[in-house]
């Protein structure tokens, strides 16, 4: 039984990176650069959510709503100023670019919320009478009598991980705008000449990529409920290695690699030792790529020369 | 490209004028302070009062602010209090660190040009090392109210510690734990890429075979696996421990304390010092924390008369309850000023003479502070010795715990 509930807990932890790595993929898929901000528009999501509901006493729903918005705008503003006068530029100095625009997200983070830790509020829970008849807040729904516990939160972010992969899965594949998106990612040239608008493709994954960013955040700290301003950045890296495990630009792979990692984890800080935990993971990670060096979904793509 | 060349040096020549502006904004504060904290200088150096010039380094901006702040302002609240008083006063100025040990050195030769004569160190470890060094070579008398790694007052027989040092407080903690008869089964959880959390967590385990107690439970984590206790919280109750230590910030215990809840687990916790301020955490379900055990030099609830000043004089001055940083900076000003006062010292020693009247004093008298009561110094190490209080959460609030 003990093994299953850390089977539970992986699973939890999963699939939070899971839903991070999502983001990170689609916009290494379609626009070919690695958004190492992603993990701060995370928290500045979470922070926005925090604010709409613990001070403007706003429903949870209209938080993350406002949360998605707010980012969205924020990653079009990213975008605009700090990625498109690079869109010709080699790809390390964008990438050195996106390391920048993360390090200022924290630090204006710090100035306007100060280093002062916040607890997130718990969104996902119910009023119930306990055992001693006094009302308590349940989290989470309890199997074979109490053994075994799955919270809240981990259901609610596996099934919003479930949608919004099968959401950008038939986005992608099916709809105009993203049969566009394909063709910038396939060829920016060819795509231009076919009369497609990169530009605007390109910012439009943007927005997309840091609106879910924003929708992980408010499940990141409903899971973690510790808020600071660099909140985002180490799940933000787990999630990144889980995108290259799953295979990045893989969709599903995400899903699968956020997953794998997750449980990685705690199976071996469970089983083998909580001091190596790390390490195992990114062995793990290094024989992956080792044997299979496109991730586990990804596909081998011939550069035709 | 033109165009955007002159937007660009226009741009550039605005951020400049903003530089020179802010800076005058700067030294237009440092004076603002200078001139409240150093209220009854005037008057001073007129009645006969000595007034020295008392320095430091801390974090006002940036990650660490909070700490640096404290110290700031409640070394601000004990210099006006001592102005009014008979003996010597005080003139004081510090400086912003950034918690940056370069940052610092260079804000303490700032308060050198200044003319510091004695000092309270730096807030945060790292600067502190780099700063005591030059206060080493310059002879300047350095009692740091926060730095507390033993490489802050290693060979340098002149810079003091008003708190303790990192490892001792595993020992106290299993004392206490034996002492208070809490346990014999214990757990620890500690962070084993942070000297804070490994060295206490060391001293921990020697003293703990020492008294008798037995750790069933010993699991680790680090930056980045943070988040996920329920391994740890698993092993611990699996091996039926009845008291968990935890030597860490109070960010990560209280991720532990809820997820203990939540898994039906209800050990006895105990903390050590940066535990505390986890009852000030925005948004935190103190209940959580209730029937937490932590070793803290300073109780903002406790009821002694300059306990209870000291805490009404600073929550109206600014907004906050204060924490032990504040506490530890406030009784370093005070213990400098016990020391010059029996010492006979006058502002026109040089450095080096105060340094060594200072030394003689440090090393024989007895403080009693608001963290402590009959603390006394060693020479040699320049650590503090003092009776450590142990108190208890109970309904949001620290009580005595024996």
């Amino acid at each position: 039984m003990s093994f299953l509930s850390f089977l539970i807990s992986g699973i939890s932890l999963g699939s939070i990176y899971a839903i991070i790595a999502l983001g990170y993929t689609m916009v290494y898929g379609i626009a070919k650069m690695l958004n190492f901000a992603h993990g701060d528009v995370i928290m500045v999501g979470a922070y926005i959510c925090f604010y709409a509901v613990g001070h403007f006493h706003l429903p949870p729903v209209v938080g993350v709503l406002a949360a998605m918005a707010l980012c969205t705008v924020l990653g079009r503003v990213i975008e605009r100023l700090a990625y498109k006068p690079l869109r010709s530029a080699p790809s390390l100095a964008v990438l050195i670019t996106a390391i920048g625009v993360s390090y200022f997200l924290q630090n204006a983070a710090l100035l306007l919320w100060t280093s002062n830790p916040k607890v997130f509020p718990n969104f996902f829970g119910r009023e119930a009478v306990g055992p001693d008849g006094q009302a308590q807040l349940l989290t989470g729904v309890e199997l074979f009598g109490g053994q075994l516990r799955i919270s809240y939160v981990t259901l609610v972010t596996i099934v919003v991980c479930l949608v919004i992969m099968g959401a950008l899965s038939l986005f992608i594949s099916r709809s105009k705008l993203g049969k566009a998106m394909r063709a910038c990612s396939e060829d920016k040239d060819a795509a231009r000449l076919m009369g497609i608008n990169v530009d605007t493709t390109i910012s439009l994954t943007f927005a997309i990529g840091s609106g879910l960013a924003a929708v992980a955040g408010v499940l990141l700290c409903s899971a973690y409920p510790t808020l600071v301003p660099t909140t985002g950045s180490m799940p933000g890296i787990k999630a990144f290695t889980a995108a290259v495990f799953g295979g990045i630009g893989s969709i599903p792979g995400a899903f699968l690699g956020g997953l794998l990692l997750g449980v990685i984890e705690i199976l071996s800080a469970a089983y083998i030792s909580t001091q190596l935990s790390n390490a195992i993971v990114f062995a793990v990670l290094i024989v992956v790529l080792l044997v299979k060096p496109t991730g586990l979904l990804g596909k081998a793509i011939r550069e035709k020369v | 490209m033109k165009r955007m060349k002159k937007t660009l040096a226009l741009l550039l020549a605005a951020v400049l004028c903003l530089g020179a502006l802010a800076a005058c904004g700067d030294s237009g504060s440092s004076g603002a302070t200078a001139n409240t904290t150093s209220g009854g200088t005037d008057t001073g150096s007129a009645g006969g009062n000595p007034v020295f010039k008392l320095g430091g380094t801390g974090p006002l901006t940036g990650g660490a602010a909070i700490y640096g702040n404290a110290v700031y302002n409640a070394a601000q609240i004990a210099v006006e209090e001592i102005n009014a008083l008979d003996g010597v006063h005080f003139e004081l100025k510090f400086e912003d660190d950034q918690h940056d040990a370069e940052k610092a050195v260079n804000a303490y030769n700032a308060l050198k040009d200044w003319g510091m004569q004695v000092s309270i160190s730096s807030v945060t470890s790292k600067p502190a090392e780099a700063t005591s060094v030059e206060a080493y070579n310059d002879r300047v008398f350095s009692i740091t109210p926060s730095a507390s790694s033993t490489a802050t007052t290693e060979g340098k027989d002149n810079v003091f510690q008003m708190c303790f040092i990192d490892p001792a407080q595993g020992t106290m903690a299993a004392q206490t734990i034996a002492r208070l008869n809490l346990s014999n089964k214990v757990a620890v959880i500690w962070k084993n890429d942070d000297v804070y959390s490994a060295g206490i967590h060391e001293t921990f385990l020697t003293e703990a075979a020492a008294q008798g107690i037995e750790v069933v439970s010993d699991t680790t984590f680090a930056d980045g696996s943070d988040t996920d206790f329920s391994v740890q919280i698993a092993d611990a109750q699996a091996k039926g421990a009845e008291l968990v230590f935890l030597p860490m910030y109070y960010q990560p215990a209280s991720l532990i304390f809820a997820q203990a809840r939540a898994a039906g687990y209800a050990p006895v916790w105990f903390g050590v010092d940066g535990m505390d301020g986890i009852l000030t955490l925005e948004g935190f379900d103190t209940s959580l924390a209730e029937n937490v055990y932590l070793l803290t030099p300073f109780n903002a609830w406790g009821t002694d008369a300059r306990n209870v000043s000291f805490v009404e004089k600073y929550q109206q001055r600014f907004g906050d309850v204060p924490n032990q940083f504040a506490a530890d900076s406030y009784d370093c000003v005070y213990a400098l000023k016990q020391a010059l006062d029996a010492a006979g010292c006058t502002p026109d020693m040089s450095n080096a003479d105060i340094c060594s009247a200072m030394l003689a004093q440090f090393t024989s008298m007895t403080f009693d502070g608001l963290t402590g009561t009959g603390a006394t110094w060693d020479g040699a190490t320049g650590r503090v010795s003092k009776n450590p209080l142990v108190v208890v959460i109970r309904d949001g609030i620290y009580v005595a715990a024996d």
